[in-house]
This record gives structure tokens, C-alpha cells and sequence, in this order.
């Protein structure tokens, strides 16, 4: 009779329900309980310094081309030594939707995406963030690299002198 | 009887005890819904307001009377103000029939705890669900909306296919008990609950009240996945809020007429019979919430099937089996 199979399934949903009662509730009561993040997770983004402690920056204006929503801006400067820098640096965090596509972009490794999530404010023009509130004293991933010991040479330091890199031929020793 | 001072203060106070138990509990029923829908859903549920969330009704009333009072400018002013309290009013009203507990004697007087022992009490019961279908229909059409009239279509020919077969579930409770009257349905009750006689009426009684009152799998009125929210679309505010408490003190009552019929009303060993009576009411509430947390909507010929074809039948069937065995005994 296929009304007692129905009243069969009826019974055994009714039963998984009731059995759930009594699990633990996978809710997060989020101000008190945070969930800690998995490192690599998309959060909020910061701006790393090099492991000599300089900032990473170069201000090439790449994170702000591939951002989807247009929400970083900054003004380049070039500093005594001839290596650039942003004279400012803005992310508007109303508008980032933490697509990671910033950091993908960044040749410096200088804008990283950080597990903080948790940035809610009450007033909107609090969620712009300047480079002072966006710059860490860590290096964030990758702690040893270095953009000047891999490229920009000539910049800050004489060519031919970064690890893995020749120095340059001479090409008059190749005349015969 | 000749109504002395005394009486007359013995019945006011029932009435506004009973209509402080009845709003307060449809009220706490809201919260005690949502909270244990979280559980069966492994959430939490509704818990900052006050500890264990035990002051959001007040918070939701709150919301709701502060809220603005729109009436759409296409509707039928007087219809659509008047429908939430015709939906309401049958609820409340089923409550004076119902004994809650066994007579006291106070004041050297034998005190009911029911406010009018009809000894058409069943009919009255009946006939005050019907009327309660006016506020959907009436809601559904004065609002001049399409998803309001469908639902309330839906709801006028469910309610009255659903009424029918609870009414026929009734018959052998009656014709076990020899009466109309709820105070001798829950007397006959003394030895055995009904439950044990009539299983069949008991789940056909089940399945019609699940109906009668709206409520998923049977909320084809409300329906907010195809109807937006069904008959009250247009309502907002307090109007929205009286069909709201409506619908659980319907659950409530609907929750005291099966235990009444069924599980002997307030009688039980060792407990007071109120305590019985409570204990048995929220049984029944719990499997409303319970039955809300787990099966899906019918869809509406499968409502129709089920009603016209399959419960009917088996009400009548079963009044005639019980007449059988009632003349063979
Ligand atoms: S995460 Fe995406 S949206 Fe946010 S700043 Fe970077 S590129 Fe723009
Ligand atoms: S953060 Fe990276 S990509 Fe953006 S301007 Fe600075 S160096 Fe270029």
C-alpha cells in the first residue's frame, strides 16, 4: 500500500529532525566567538614590508589597474635614492570585494590579502583606509623576497651585483 | 441560575486570566518555534534578547506596533481593516469552550475552569473555524492583489475540504462520549482516552487541524515561495501581527481540542490536571513546530487528493466501524 509507505518516510524524516535536535549548533556567535582563519584566507589587505624593512611598494599603479571595482588609489614619488614609492595609498574597503586579483597583480609582493576579516564600521568613510592603516611592520608570505635583489637593479644597487644575476658582458672583450 | 456579584467576578477573572495565558502563550509559542526550528536545523535561534532570547516577543511586538500601517491604495478600506481581527476573534473565541483543568472549589462554589460549558460545544467549535476562514478570504480579496487572492482562493477551498473531514473524525467521539459538550467528552475520557478507541479519527483529527490552522505541509495560503507571503502579502505592521498571533493561537487551541478529544483533555495520574493539560497542549504544539521543521509543501492537488480522496472517506468509513462496534457491544 503506498500510503503506508508514505507514512513510512514521513516517520523517518520526522525522526532525523528530531535527532538533530540534540546536536551541537553549528552556529558561531560571532562578536563573542571568532573563528580563527585559515592563513591563506581572502581577508583584508595590508601592505608588507621588504625583510630589510623597507617598504615594498614601488607605487606601479598594477594593483590598481586589475582591481574590478576600482578601489585603490595612490600617487607615485621617487625618493632620493631613485626608488619610487606611493606618496599616498588608498583602498576603499566599502567597495573591495576581496577578490585577491590586487595581490595577484603586485610585482613586489607589497599588497597581500590578510586572514583579518572581521572590518565593520558604522560609518562608511571610515572603511577608507589609508597607507598608514594598511602598512605592517612583518613581511607577511614569503618572508625572504625582495624585489631590488631580483630586478629594478641599477636603482638601488649596481648591476650585475643581486644573487643570480652575471654581471654584465663587456662587449668590447668580445670584439676580436 | 441567578448571577450573583460574586459570580460575575469569578468570570471576569477567568476571562482576562484566560486571555492573559492565551496571549502570552501564542506569544512565547512564536519564540519557542523559532528557537527549537534552529535546533532542528543545528542553529541556535533567536537568543540575544534578554537571556535565552526570552524577551524578544516583547521586542517583536515592539517592531510591529511601531512599524507604518499601509493599506494599499487599490484595496477595500473597511475589508481589509477588519479582515485580521475576523481571522483572530474565531481563534480567541474557541478558547471559552475549552475546559483547562478540573473544577475547583473556591469560595464555597464548585468553579469551572472553562469559561461556558456549551453542550453544543463541538458544534460551536466547528462553526467558529468557518468563520475563521472569512479573515483569509476576506483579507486575500480586500487587498486587491494577485498573490493575495490566490492565496486566499486557496486557503477558502482547503479550509473548507479540511473542515470536513475533521468534522467527520469528530462524529465517534461523540457517539463514544453521548455528547456535545467538552466537559462530558473529557468526563467519558475517566477510564480511557479516546486515543486508544479511535487511532484512525485521532491521526485523521491530526492531519485536519495541520491544515485547519495553515501550516506547512499544508500552508498553500501562505505559500511564501510561489505567493510571496499568500493572503496577508499587503499587510504590514500590527495587521500583519494580528494574523500572525492568530495563526498560533490557533495552533494553541487547535493543541487543546486534540488533547481534549483525544488524550482526555486534563485528566492524568499524580500531576494537578492543569499541569496535565499544559504538558498535553505543548506536545501537541511541539509536533506542529516539529512537522514545520521537517516536511516539504503538497502541492495543491496533491492537498485536494488527499482530503477529498483519501480522509473523507476514511471519517466516514470509520464513523460507520465505530457505529458497528457501538451496536454490537
Ligand atoms: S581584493 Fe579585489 S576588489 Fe579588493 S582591492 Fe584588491 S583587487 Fe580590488
Ligand atoms: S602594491 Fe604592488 S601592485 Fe600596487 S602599486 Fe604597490 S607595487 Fe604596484
Amino acid at each position: 500500500m503506498p500510503i503506508l509507505n508514505d507514512i513510512k518516510e514521513i516517520l523517518t524524516g520526522l525522526s532525523i529532525t528530531f535527532r538533530h535536535i540534540f546536536r551541537k549548533p553549528v552556529t558561531v556567535q560571532f562578536p563573542e566567538e571568532r573563528r580563527v582563519m585559515p592563513e591563506r584566507f581572502r581577508g583584508s589587505i595590508v601592505l608588507t614590508r621588504d625583510p630589510d624593512g623597507a617598504e615594498r611598494c614601488v607605487a606601479c599603479y598594477l594593483c590598481s589597474g586589475a582591481c574590478p571595482v576600482d578601489c585603490i588609489s595612490m600617487a607615485a614619488a621617487e625618493g632620493e635614492n631613485g626608488r619610487r614609492y606611493a606618496a599616498w595609498f588608498r583602498i576603499n574597503f566599502s567597495r573591495c570585494i576581496l577578490c585577491g586579483m590586487c595581490a595577484e597583480a603586485c610585482p613586489t609582493l607589497a599588497i597581500q590579502m590578510s586572514p583579518e576579516m572581521f572590518h565593520c564600521k558604522r560609518q562608511v568613510m571610515d572603511m577608507i583606509y589609508e597607507k598608514e592603516d594598511l602598512l605592517i611592520d612583518g613581511t607577511g608570505k614569503d618572508p625572504n623576497y625582495n624585489f631590488y635583489r631580483h630586478a629594478g637593479t641599477g636603482v638601488v644597487q649596481p648591476r650585475g651585483s643581486s644573487p643570480g644575476e652575471q654581471a654584465p658582458a663587456d662587449p668590447r672583450s668580445l670584439l676580436p | 441560575m441567578i448571577w450573583t456579584a460574586t459570580d460575575i467576578a469569578l468570570m471576569i477573572g477567568k476571562i482576562v486570566l484566560l486571555y492573559a495565558i492565551i496571549l502570552t502563550g501564542a506569544a512565547y509559542l512564536v519564540l519557542a518555534e523559532r528557537r527549537i526550528l534552529g535546533f532542528l536545523q543545528d542553529r541556535i535561534g533567536p537568543n540575544r534578547v534578554g537571556p535565552f532570547g526570552l524577551l524578544q516577543p516583547l521586542a517583536d511586538v515592539i517592531k510591529m506596533i511601531t512599524k507604518e500601517d499601509m493599506i494599499p491604495k487599490a484595496a477595500d478600506r473597511l475589508l481589509f481593516s477588519m479582515a485580521p481581527a475576523m481571522a483572530a476573534i474565531p481563534a480567541i473565541l474557541t478558547f471559552a469552550i475549552i475546559p483547562v483543568g478540573a473544577p475547583l472549589q473556591l469560595f464555597g462554589r464548585q468553579v469551572n475552569l472553562q469559561i461556558a460549558d456549551l453542550n453544543v460545544g463541538v458544534l460551536f467549535f466547528m462553526a467558529l473555524s468557518s468563520v475563521a476562514v472569512y479573515g483569509v478570504a476576506l483579507g486575500g480579496w480586500a487587498s486587491n492583489s494577485k498573490y493575495a487572492l490566490l492565496g486566499s482562493i486557496r486557503g477558502l477551498s482547503q479550509l473548507i475540504s479540511y473542515e470536513l473531514s475533521m468534522g467527520l473524525s469528530l462524529v465517534p467521539v461523540v457517539m463514544l462520549s453521548k455528547s456535545l459538550s467538552l466537559a462530558d467528552i473529557v468526563n467519558a475520557q475517566a477510564d480511557m482516552p479516546f486515543i486508544v478507541y479511535q487511532p484512525v479519527a485521532f491521526l485523521i483529527f491530526l492531519v485536519s487541524i495541520l491544515a485547519e490552522c495553515r501550516r506547512i505541509p499544508f500552508d498553500l495560503p501562505e505559500a511564501e515561495g510561489e505567493l510571496v507571503a499568500g493572503f496577508h502579502t499587503e499587510y504590514s505592521g500590527m495587521r500583519f501581527g494580528l494574523f500572525f498571533v492568530g495563526e498560533y493561537i490557533n495552533i494553541i487551541s487547535l493543541s487543546s481540542l486534540a488533547s481534549l478529544f483525544f488524550l482526555g483533555g486534563w485528566r492524568g495520574p499524580l500531576l494537578p490536571p492543569i499541569v496535565w493539560f499544559f504538558i498535553k497542549v505543548g506536545l501537541f504544539s511541539f509536533l506542529f513546530i516539529w512537522v514545520r521543521g521537517t516536511l516539504p509543501r503538497l502541492r495543491y492537488d496533491q492537498l485536494m487528493h488527499l482530503g477529498w480522496k483519501f480522509l473523507t472517506p476514511l471519517a466516514l468509513l470509520n464513523i460507520l466501524v465505530t457505529g458497528w462496534w457501538l451496536a454490537l457491544r
